[in-house]
């Protein structure tokens, strides 16, 4: 069955948490929603679920108005970005739940959910308790409680946001295999991050503010992000913004930097804009004409990645150095961009011209 | 040095809430000339136990029977803590989860009238709940006792609990709900098993005021249900020997101290771990 949003809006106590959001899921796909922490993912999920009220619209699933049944009759399942599992019930007692609470026999029950245990790898440890687990297993135990009972609905609200790097990126890889078997469902994953959203999604709904702002393939949002917003938000580093001049047929940047016009901006009549360049096609070095010198402001190392935040004196640029590097703050390096590389943004926001791949 | 003065702290205070007891304790069990001739303290050494004071308290000297006082005020505490502690758990849930209210009334202020009946001095309601309880015909009954120490009891409970649940994580019902639970259901499938510690505090408390309430057991019953602080202050006279007051002041709170080691391994912590990460 689909599931159709329908104009939806949510209305907190001082502030709008969603505005006005119309969305068709499919059954059988994954939709990432993608957005800051304020977004409006967890609202959306919350509203889908029946845990905050709609002011406005409706929600559809197939024939049934599903803003109009109560909670405990929608059959939907959530996964919470915290581990929530029942304390007092051991991990099988936990997954058989939701069955037995949907009228499934006790033996059928047991046998459904053994089998669920068993793809999240817990069977070793079905009578545990939650608090004997660690992080990582609670959250399968979470997983499996969800699934188990192939609802039409499954909601994950970042599920792997409070795990460590390594066991996010081994969940995420069981994540594929886990919902292959969810052909009928309309499964809603959250996340922040953009490699989840590339790695697990069909469809990726960026949110900001409420709003639904572009939804597509992943690697289409990816590669043709509608707005700043949108590039900042698909982009972990995110994306450098500077203001920019196209004049006879040369890119300004500043005084600094100056380049012929790539080829795939050549068609955008001359003007003020701002463009756009991602973290890993920023270097450092390059020739007196396409260059900046500025200050480091920070350094980050992460996994086996640099981070350069510089500072130039027309902006802020971040560069992704493969390696780990040392550099100490305030000294002074030369940085260069890939000018066929440059995402060329209006000055209100939206997007003029794409690198494309 | 912290530690050392800690323990000290706790050996000081130990001294000056055990020091009391053990006196009434000791004195129950002294004769007449252990008391009457200067202070005596061990048994044994300075005098000869008897249990004179226990006889005189439990019938067998015939001089008074504790047992049918220690029944009223057993049964009122006990059916006064379950109702308080039943009512009361399920409106401190309602509180804590859902929000209630008229005009600019919200829960904070039904939580404040809960607890307002318990800022009122009890003699205020003195004479009110003995005119009730006269034209309900509930005088000198025990029904009538529970109600009105009910009325007391539970806006503690609810007090207590409110702030118990609140420490739950929302997320557990929530997860019950989307998991078939219907909201009564999810309170007591998966927010009343956790609640044991919360629980058992509010059920404590309600034990003990209960079982401690002098005032409206003085006033409102007579003498079809007399309850334990009522008998025991009505032994409190001229001829009543000390040894005799001790042991039936002993054997008032033996019931709570009894109670208390019953339930201290409930008050254990980390009785939601395991929910939450």
């Amino acid at each position: 069955m689909s599931l159709n949003l329908n104009q939806i809006s949510v209305e907190g106590d001082s502030e709008v948490l969603l505005k006005d959001i119309s969305f068709n899921f499919q059954p059988g796909k994954i939709y990432i929603l993608i957005g800051r922490t304020t977004s409006g993912k967890t609202s959306l999920m919350r509203t889908i679920a029946g845990l905050l009220e709609p002011t406005a619209g409706e929600i559809h699933l197939g024939e049934v108005r599903l803003d109009e049944v109560p909670i405990w009759e929608r059959g939907i399942a959530m996964v919470y970005q915290q581990f929530i599992n029942y304390p007092q019930r051991t991990v099988l007692n936990n997954v058989e739940f939701p069955l037995l609470r949907a009228g499934v026999s006790k033996p059928e029950a047991k046998a459904r959910a053994l089998a669920m245990i068993e793809k999240v790898g817990l069977t070793d440890f079905i009578k545990r308790k939650p608090s004997q687990l660690s992080g990582g297993q609670q959250q399968r135990v979470a997983i499996a409680r969800a699934l188990v009972r192939n609802t039409p609905i499954i909601l994950l609200d970042e599920p792997l946001m409070n795990l460590d790097y390594k066991l996010r990126e081994q969940l995420r890889e069981e994540f594929r295999v886990l919902f292959k078997g969810t052909k009928d469902s309309v499964t809603i994953y959250a996340t922040t991050e953009p490699s989840e959203a590339l790695f697990l999604g069909d469809e990726l709904l960026v949110m900001h503010e409420g709003r639904i702002v572009q939804h597509g393939k992943p690697d289409f949002v990816f590669q043709n992000p509608s707005t700043i917003d949108v590039a900042q938000i698909v982009n972990d580093p995110p994306m450098s913004i500077l203001d920019a001049e196209l004049r006879d047929s040369k890119v300004s940047i500043g005084d600094l930097m100056h380049f012929v016009t790539p080829a795939h901006l050549k068609s955008q009549p001359d003007g003020i804009y701002k463009i756009g360049i991602r973290a890993s096609e920023v270097v450092l070095g390059g020739s007196e004409t396409n260059s900046a010198e500025g200050e480091v402001s920070l350094s980050e190392v992460s996994g086996s990645e640099t981070l350069l935040y510089v500072k130039l004196n027309i902006g802020e640029v971040v560069l992704q150095l493969e390696g780990i590097h040392d550099y100490f703050i305030g000294q002074r390096v030369t940085v260069s961009l890939a000018p066929q590389r440059i995402f060329l943004f209006n000055m209100d926001g939206t997007l003029c011209a794409a690198p494309g791949n | 040095m912290k530690k050392l003065s800690k323990y000290l702290f706790i050996i000081l205070w130990s001294i000056f809430v055990i020091t009391p007891l053990s006196w009434a304790l000791v004195t129950s069990f002294k004769p007449a000339s252990a008391v009457n001739n200067g202070a005596t303290f061990i048994p044994w050494l300075q005098f000869k136990p008897t249990l004179d004071g226990w006889k005189d308290i439990t019938g067998v000297s015939g001089y008074a029977n504790l047992f049918p006082a220690l029944f009223n005020s057993a049964t009122i505490t006990f059916f006064s803590t379950l109702v308080s502690v039943t009512l009361g758990c399920m409106a401190a849930y309602g509180l804590s989860r859902f929000s209630y209210g008229w005009k600019h009334y919200k829960n904070p202020d039904i939580i404040f009238f809960f607890i307002s009946q318990r800022i009122m001095p009890p003699a205020v309601l003195a004479v009110p709940f003995f005119i009730l309880l006269k034209s309900l015909n509930l005088l000198d009954t025990k029904l009538g006792l529970v109600l009105v120490l009910t009325s007391g009891l539970m806006p503690i409970v609810v007090w207590l609990l409110v702030d118990f649940f609140n420490q739950l994580p929302k997320e557990i019902d929530e997860m019950a709900m989307l998991e078939g639970c219907n909201p009564f259901e999810a309170f007591v499938r998966s927010i009343l098993p956790l609640s044991k510690p919360g629980l058992t505090v509010a059920g404590m408390f309600s034990i003990i005021f209960g079982w401690n309430d002098l005032f409206f057991a003085l006033v409102l019953t007579f003498t079809k249900v007399q309850t334990l602080p009522v008998a025991v202050v009505a032994l409190n006279g001229t001829v009543t020997p000390f040894w005799t007051l001790s042991a039936s002041a002993i054997f008032s709170i033996l019931p709570l101290v009894g109670l208390a080691f019953v339930v201290e391994r409930f008050l254990s912590k980390g009785g939601f771990a395991g929910a939450v990460r």
